[in-house]
C-alpha cells in the first residue's frame, strides 16, 4: 500500500526532470514513493513533502542533532543525507517512534515526566537519538568514554556520563541537559 | 482538592507536554499553506556602503525562482522605529550581514540556489568595527537599555577610592555573544485581500501586529499574528526582526504564502546579538571588608543603525552598599551588526565582573567571599534610597553555602589536586530586576462547568500555558483541568511579550483579575448559565505600570566547583548550584527547568561561547553552530537549583518575581571565581578556554623574566 507523491506545491517546476529522482522509502512503516529533486535532503523530504515536521531544521549544516532520526535503526542528522541517495532504506521518526496507536514509546513518557524540554525544539532530535544510543549500547557500540578495557561487542552499560557523551550531539539551547539525562536513565533496561 | 490551596505552585506538567514529544507541536516554518513558497535572503558581503546594483538575472533563470526583491522593487514600508526593520528600503549598507536581497521560489533548494546566483555589486566605504577601550568614538550614554540613565554618581568616589584602605582596580572583558535559539528565526505570510495573517517565532505577537501595521500602514484589525509554539528565543525573538517583514513583503509581492527561515549563519548578523564589554572595576574598602566606593566603567559598541547600550554596569547600583559610587557607560558606534537584548542584557555581562571583582576584594581582604557580600548588604537600594519589596540575598548566600558544603573549602588558592586536576570552588550572587507591563485578558465559564481563558501570552518554553491556567484555577477555586487556555495570538486579549522576566507576571495579572471578578459574578448567580457562558475581562494599564514605591529585584547565590587539567587547559565543571529568592515559585516544575536552563547558558559564557568581530570582514567569525560553541550534553554534569520561598505583597497578585534571567547572572563569576581558586591566577578575559588557560597556567610555572 505505497503512495506515490510528487513532492511539495510546485516541486515539478522548481528541478527539471533530468535533476528529479524515483524514491522510495518506507517512513514509519508505510512504504512512500516520490519523485525528489535530487538536491532534496531527508529532512526536507520529511518537512515539506511528507508533512512530517517533527524532526526539526536547527541548522541545515550538521551541528545541532534537531534533526535526528533513524534510517535503517541507526540515528543520523537527516540535514546531511541526500534523500535520492537512501532508496529503499527505512526512516523512523519521532511521530513513528512510539508505533501505532495512542500509546507513548517510553523515552516520550519520561521525557513528559522529567519535564526533559522547555520550548520543545530540539525535543524530537534528543528522542530519537536517545533512542539511537539505547539500540547502540546494547549492541556494545563503544563511545569516547567507554572503558577501552571492556571487551568488545559486549553491551555496554549507560551511566550519565556515557548517556551525555553519546547524547552530546544534540545541542538543547534552553539547557534542559539534567533532565534529559535523567529521563533516559529512567528506561534503561 | 480545591484549587486555591494547591494550583499554584504545584509541580504541574507542561500542557503542550504531548505534542512536543510527538513532534505535532507547530513551529512558524511549519504552516504548509496551499501554493506555498519559500524566501533565502541575500547578504551584504561589505561591512560599509552602496548597493550600486543587483544582477537578478541568473537567479530568476534557476528552475523554480518566481522573484527576488531588491531595495528597487520592494514594497515600500514607513519607517519603522526600529531601524533595523527597515530593510530593502535604500541601498545603504549598514554592516556586513545587512539583507540586500530576498529570493522566492517554489522550494527551499530553489530559493537557496537563486539566492547565491544573486549578483550585488557596491560601493565600498572604508569600515571600523572593532572595539577598544580608548576607541575615539566612544562617548559616554544618555541612556543604557531598558531606560536606565546612562551614568550615576554618588559622594566623591575618586577620593574615596584613593584613601581605601585595600583597593581592587581589574578589568575584565565580556565577547559578543550569541542567543543562537535552537528554531531559527522563522516566519510565514500570506495575505487573504486586505488581510495579513502571520505565523511568526516571536516572543510577543500583539507587539509585532503593532509593529506590522506601522509599517504597512494599515489599521491593526486586519492583521493576525500567530506563534503557537516558539523554539527559544532568549531575547533575540523580543521584538519582530527582519524575517517577518520580509515574509510579508515578499507574500505580497507574489501574491502567494511565503515562509522564511533564516539560514543558521546569517543569524548573528541580524537578529541582535548581546554586545562586547569591556570593563573596569575599581572597589575601595576598609580592613573590615565594607566598601567605600565602587566605580564600574563600562565600554560598549553599538551599529550605525541604532544605539543599544548593553546596561552593565546598573547592578553595580542595586547590589552593594558603598556610600561613593560611580557608574558609566559609554559606547562606540561601529561597523556592526546591531546589538540587541540576550538573556539578562546588562546583569549578565554586569554581575561577571563585579562578581569577580568583590571575589578580587575578597581575596586581598582574606576574607571569606561569603561574608564579605553579607558585610555589604545595603539596607535600602543603594541608587534610589528605596526599600526594597524584598531582599533575601543573604538567605540565598547562606543556604547555598549549606548545600554546597562550602565551610568544607580550604580558602587557599591551588590547595586542591588529584592527580593533573585542579579542583577549585567559587562563588558569586546574582540579581535581576522585576518588570511587569500593562495586559489583558478574558475568563468565561460555560454551561458545562469549564472556563475559558484568554490571553496573548507567548510560550517560549517557558510554560507559559501551564502556569496560566494554575493562576486562573487558583483565582477561580477549581481543578485546573476545568480550565482551558488560549494563548500565542494577536487576535486574544492584548498582553506583552516574553521578555526581561515580566511574562507570567504581566499575564498572570490579568487572569487573576478577569477570573477573581467571574468567580464573584458566578457566586451571584444561580440558575443554568447562558450557551455562550458569561465572561469578564481585566487591564492592568495604570497599576501594572504604576511607578512603586520600593526597589523590586529577584536575588540569587551561585556556587560553582571546577577542575583545570594542567596537561590540556581545559576546564570543566563538576557542578553549579543556584540559591534564588524570586518572589513566589508558581510552579516547581517549570521554574526549575528555567533556572537550570539559564545556569546552563551561563556556563556557557563562562566556559565555551566565544565571539569575534572579524576585523577585515566587520562581523562575527564564528557565526554558527560549529564555531560558535554552546555547551552540549557533555559540558554538563550536576546543575542544582533551589530556592527560598519569599512573601512579597508588593509585586502582584500571585507575589511572583521573574526567573527566566537571573539563573545565567553570577553562573560566569561563580565559574570564573572557582578556576581562580582552583589555579591561583585570574583570568579576566571570557571565556576561559583551553588555550587561554593553559598559557595563564605555563606563564605560572615559570614566569617570564622581569
Ligand atoms: S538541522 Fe541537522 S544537524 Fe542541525
Ligand atoms: S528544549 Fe528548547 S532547545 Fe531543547
Amino acid at each position: 500500500m505505497g503512495s506515490q507523491q510528487h513532492g511539495g506545491s510546485g516541486q515539478d517546476t522548481a528541478a527539471s526532470p533530468r535533476h528529479r529522482s524515483d524514491t522510495t522509502l518506507r517512513v514509519n512503516g508505510t512504504p512512500r514513493t516520490l519523485t525528489v529533486d535530487n538536491r532534496r535532503v531527508l529532512l526536507d523530504l520529511l518537512r515539506e513533502d511528507l508533512g512530517l515536521i517533527g524532526a526539526k531544521k536547527g541548522c541545515d549544516h550538521g551541528q545541532c542533532g534537531a534533526c535526528t532520526v533513524l534510517v535503517d535503526g541507526r540515528r543520523v542528522n537527516s540535514c546531511l543525507l541526500l534523500a535520492v541517495a537512501l532508496d529503499g532504506c527505512e526512516i523512523t521518526t519521532v511521530e513513528g517512534l512510539a508505533g501505532d496507536g495512542e500509546e507513548l514509546h517510553p523515552l516520550q513518557r519520561a521525557f513528559r515526566k522529567r519535564d526533559a524540554f522547555q520550548c520543545g525544539y530540539c525535543t524530537p532530535g534528543q528522542l530519537c537519538s536517545a533512542a539511537g544510543v539505547l539500540a547502540e549500547a546494547a549492541a556494545g557500540h563503544p563511545s569516547h568514554v567507554t572503558d577501552p578495557a571492556r571487551p568488545s561487542g559486549e553491551p555496554v552499560p549507560l551511566d550519565r556520563e556515557e548517556i551525555r557523551e553519546r547524547l552530546s550531539g544534540n545541542l538543547c539551547r534552553c539547557g534542559a541537559y539534567p533532565h534529559i539525562v535523567e529521563a533516559v536513565e529512567d528506561v534503561i533496561p | 482538592m480545591t484549587g486555591t490551596e494547591t494550583a499554584l505552585g504545584a509541580p504541574a506538567e507542561r500542557r503542550e507536554g504531548r505534542e512536543k514529544v510527538t513532534g505535532t507541536a507547530r513551529y512558524a516554518a511549519e504552516y504548509d499553506r496551499p501554493g506555498r513558497t519559500h524566501a533565502w535572503p541575500v547578504p551584504a558581503t561589505v561591512a560599509r556602503g552602496r548597493v550600486t546594483g543587483v544582477d537578478t538575472a541568473a537567479a530568476l533563470a534557476q528552475p523554480g525562482v518566481l522573484a527576488v526583491l531588491t531595495h528597487e522593487n520592494a514594497p515600500r514600508l514607513a519607517e519603522p522605529d526600529d531601524a533595523t526593520l527597515a530593510v530593502l528600503q535604500d541601498a545603504k549598507v549598514p554592516h556586513r550581514g545587512w539583507f540586500v536581497a530576498l529570493v522566492v521560489a517554489e522550494t527551499p533548494e530553489a530559493a537557496r540556489a537563486g539566492a547565491t546566483a544573486v549578483r550585488v555589486s557596491y560601493d565600498v566605504e572604508p569600515h571600523d568595527s572593532v572595539l577598544r577601550r580608548d576607541h575615539p568614538a566612544s562617548y559616554a550614554a544618555e541612556q543604557a537599555n531598558g531606560g536606565h540613565p546612562g551614568s550615576t554618581e554618588h559622594g566623591d568616589p575618586d577620593t574615596a577610592f584613593a584613601s581605601a584602605e585595600v583597593r581592587v582596580d581589574v578589568e575584565y572583558d565580556v565577547p559578543p555573544l550569541h542567543n543562537h535559539p535552537m528554531e531559527p528565526h522563522s516566519s510565514t505570510a500570506r495575505w487573504d485581500g486586505d488581510r495579513l495573517i502571520v505565523e511568526t517565532s516571536s516572543q510577543g505577537t500583539s507587539t509585532a501586529r503593532d509593529v506590522l501595521a506601522g509599517m504597512f500602514a494599515m489599521p491593526a484589525e486586519r492583521i493576525t499574528v500567530v506563534a503557537e509554539h516558539v523554539g527559544g528565543g532568549f531575547g533575540s525573538k523580543g521584538t519582530p526582526r527582519p524575517d517577518v517583514v520580509l515574509a510579508a513583503m515578499a507574500a505580497r509581492h507574489t501574491g502567494r504564502p511565503v515562509t522564511l527561515t533564516l539560514p543558521r549563519r546569517l543569524l548573528p548578523s541580524v537578529v541582535g546579538h548581546r554586545a562586547p564589554t569591556l570593563h573596569r572595576l575599581r572597589l575601595g574598602a576598609g580592613a573590615d571588608g565594607r566598601l567605600t566606593a565602587l566605580v564600574h566603567d563600562v565600554t560598549t559598541h553599538t551599529s550605525r543603525v541604532k544605539e543599544f547600550v548593553e546596561q552593565a554596569a546598573v547592578p553595580a547600583r542595586v547590589m552593594y552598599a558603598a556610600p561613593h559610587s560611580r557608574t558609566v557607560h559609554r559606547v562606540a558606534p561601529l561597523d556592526v551588526p546591531s546589538p540587541s537584548w540576550m538573556r539578562a542584557p546588562g546583569e549578565a555581562p554586569g554581575m561577571y565582573a563585579l562578581e569577580s571583582a568583590m571575589d578580587e576584594l575578597a581575596g586581598e581582604l582574606g576574607m571569606d567571599p561569603v561574608e564579605l557580600r553579607v558585610r555589604n548588604e545595603p539596607e535600602t537600594e543603594p541608587d534610589s534610597g528605596k526599600p526594597f519589596s524584598s531582599r533575601h540575598l543573604v538567605e540565598c548566600l547562606r543556604e547555598g553555602a549549606r548545600r554546597f558544603g562550602w565551610s568544607r573549602r580550604d580558602p587557599r588558592p591551588r590547595s586542591g589536586r588529584t592527580g593533573p586536576l585542579l579542583v577549585g570552588t567559587g562563588v558569586a550572587a546574582a540579581t535581576y530586576p522585576v518588570m511587569v507591563s500593562p495586559s489583558t485578558a478574558a475568563a468565561r465559564a460555560l454551561p458545562d462547568g469549564t472556563f475559558l481563558v484568554q490571553v496573548n501570552a507567548t510560550d517560549i518554553g517557558t510554560g507559559a500555558r501551564t502556569v496560566v491556567a494554575q493562576i486562573a484555577a487558583d483565582a477561580l477555586g477549581v481543578e485546573p483541568g476545568r480550565v482551558r487556555i488560549e494563548v500565542g495570538s494577536s487576535d486574544l486579549p492584548y498582553a506583552s511579550l516574553a521578555g526581561g522576566s515580566s511574562g507570567t507576571a504581566s499575564w498572570g495579572w490579568p487572569v487573576h483579575d478577569a477570573c477573581v471578578s467571574l468567580a464573584e459574578r458566578l457566586a451571584g448567580r444561580s440558575g443554568p448559565l447562558p450557551e455562550q457562558g458569561i465572561e469578564a475581562r481585566a487591564d492592568t494599564a495604570g497599576r501594572a505600570d504604576a511607578d512603586s514605591p520600593y526597589a523590586r529585584h529577584a536575588f540569587g547565590a551561585h556556587f560553582a566547583e571546577v577542575t583545570v587539567d594542567t596537561v590540556s587547559g581545559e576546564v570543566r565543571v563538576r557542578r553549579l548550584l543556584g540559591v534564588y529568592a524570586a518572589g513566589r515559585i508558581l510552579n516547581a516544575r517549570t521554574a526549575r527547568s528555567q533556572f537550570i536552563g539559564g545556569m546552563t547558558m551561563g556556563l556557557g559564557m563562562a566556559l565555551t561561547e566565544d565571539s569575534t568581530v572579524d576585523a577585515p570582514f566587520g562581523d562575527f567569525a564564528e557565526s554558527d553552530l560549529a564555531s560558535y560553541h554552546v555547551p552540549a550534553h557533555a559540558d554538563v554534569p550536576s546543575v542544582e537549583a533551589h530556592w527560598i520561598e519569599e512573601d512579597d505583597p508588593h509585586l502582584n497578585p500571585m507575589g511572583s518575581k521573574g526567573i527566566g534571567e537571573i539563573g545565567i547572572v553570577g553562573t560566569a563569576a561563580a565559574i570564573g571565581n572557582a578556576v581562580h581558586h582552583a589555579t591561583g591566577i585570574r583570568f579576566r578575559r571570557l571565556p576561559l578556554t583551553p588555550d587561554r588557560v593553559l598559557t595563564g597556567l605555563l606563564a605560572h610555572e615559570s614566569p617570564a623574566p622581569v
